[in-house]
């Protein structure tokens, strides 16, 4: 069982929360402009990364908010807890660029407000910055 | 059994009709209990209303003026008077009151916070039927939570006056302790006769002397 530390109501159970899938996949800027190849990547192809792998969560037992979190697939440390639409903090010092199809923006789910709280796991990262982050939705995206 | 005269008032039918979510399991609730050991019932139909506004825009400080505050965080409860505020979310909050407060019996609470919301964005939302009360109290109740809650409930980590959402029997349950000794569970509706029996089941073996 893994203790997932919610940025709003600290640790709790995996079983209160929902996987989300991997994070930092943005919707396409242009989707009618995309093939068909391109538009099932976006959709249905996801990375299957051994190691630190950057994830959606819902804490829907709880407050009911999606926040992202790095997780290694290996040994299933938590790296990192951090807000929607954050971009992914660098935990293991790689330069590790967003996957995706058309963006590299920020996707746009994006409801995160609140700084991350990861005192509760065991994260070697530090808290991202927002400062320089826009949170508005890429041109051309639907909500 | 049958009622030979008419109410005098459609408000008294009303109450005579409805049906808790636990109705079936109140004389068990009854024989279950063990006095000053750990005590379970049900206190049905209490009013609640579901709030979804952000606490600082306008339209929430009109509702906080009118429910006497929202609460911060997570676990902190607000209120004035009988009504209570619960945090359930950063925008999201569950608002307790007795069961003369609902709006068919006359009360004001619901309207109030309708007119306080206004043209806000947000909702104010009547969740009356949406889950059902429990209270366990006693000194043993603590005991019978942790049987199947994840959380510390200990005095040093859950405070009285704090309301958790969380699972309690593999469900979800709005956990709020009211007392030193005192719980009330807030089970949806449908998960209200299992978690009711999953209760008893717990407190039964604090009917039977201690085995040292």
């Amino acid at each position: 069982m893994l203790l997932i530390s919610c940025p709003n109501c600290g640790s709790r159970d995996e079983t209160e929360f929902h996987y989300g899938g991997q994070a930092h996949v943005p919707y396409p800027e242009n989707p009618n402009e995309l093939s068909d190849r391109q538009w099932a990547e976006f959709l249905f192809y996801r990375d299957n990364t051994k190691g630190a792998f950057a994830e959606r969560w819902l804490h829907s037992t709880g407050c009911r908010q999606w926040f992202n979190m790095l997780r290694d697939t290996v040994t299933y440390e938590i790296q990192a807890v951090y807000p929607m639409g954050t971009p992914r903090p660098d935990a293991a010092g790689r330069v590790t660029p967003d996957t995706g199809t058309a963006s590299t923006a920020a996707d746009s789910t994006t409801t995160g407000n609140a700084s991350p709280d990861i005192s509760g796991t065991n994260a070697s990262a530090t808290a991202p910055s927002t400062s320089s982050f826009s949170t508005t939705a890429p041109e051309g995206a639907t909500k | 059994m049958a009622e030979t005269a008419a109410p005098a008032t459609s408000y008294e039918k009303n109450l005579s009709l409805r049906i808790s979510p636990a109705a079936q399991l109140r004389a068990a609730f009854e024989t279950g209990s063990v006095r000053d050991v750990v005590e379970l019932s049900e206190k049905a139909f209490l009013t609640m209303v579901g709030l979804r506004v952000n606490r600082d825009s306008d339209a929430g400080q009109r509702i906080a003026a009118v429910i006497g505050g929202l609460p911060a965080g997570c676990g902190s409860v607000s209120g004035s008077g009988d009504a209570s505020v619960l945090w359930l979310g950063p925008e999201e909050f569950l608002v307790i009151a007795p069961t003369e407060a609902h709006e068919s019996l006359g009360g004001g609470l619901i309207p109030s916070l309708r007119e306080a919301l206004g043209d806000g964005g947000g909702q104010v939302v009547d969740l009356s039927a949406n889950r059902t009360t429990f209270e366990l109290t006693g000194p043993r109740s603590r005991a019978v939570l942790e049987k199947g809650c994840a959380l510390d409930l200990h005095p040093r980590a859950l405070k009285a006056g704090t309301a958790l959402s969380t699972e309690i029997g593999n469900i979800p349950v709005v956990l709020w302790k009211t007392g030193e000794e005192t719980f009330r569970l807030f089970p949806r509706a449908s998960f209200a006769d299992f978690l009711g029996r999953w209760l008893l089941d717990a407190m039964r073996e604090y009917a039977s002397p201690e085995v040292p």
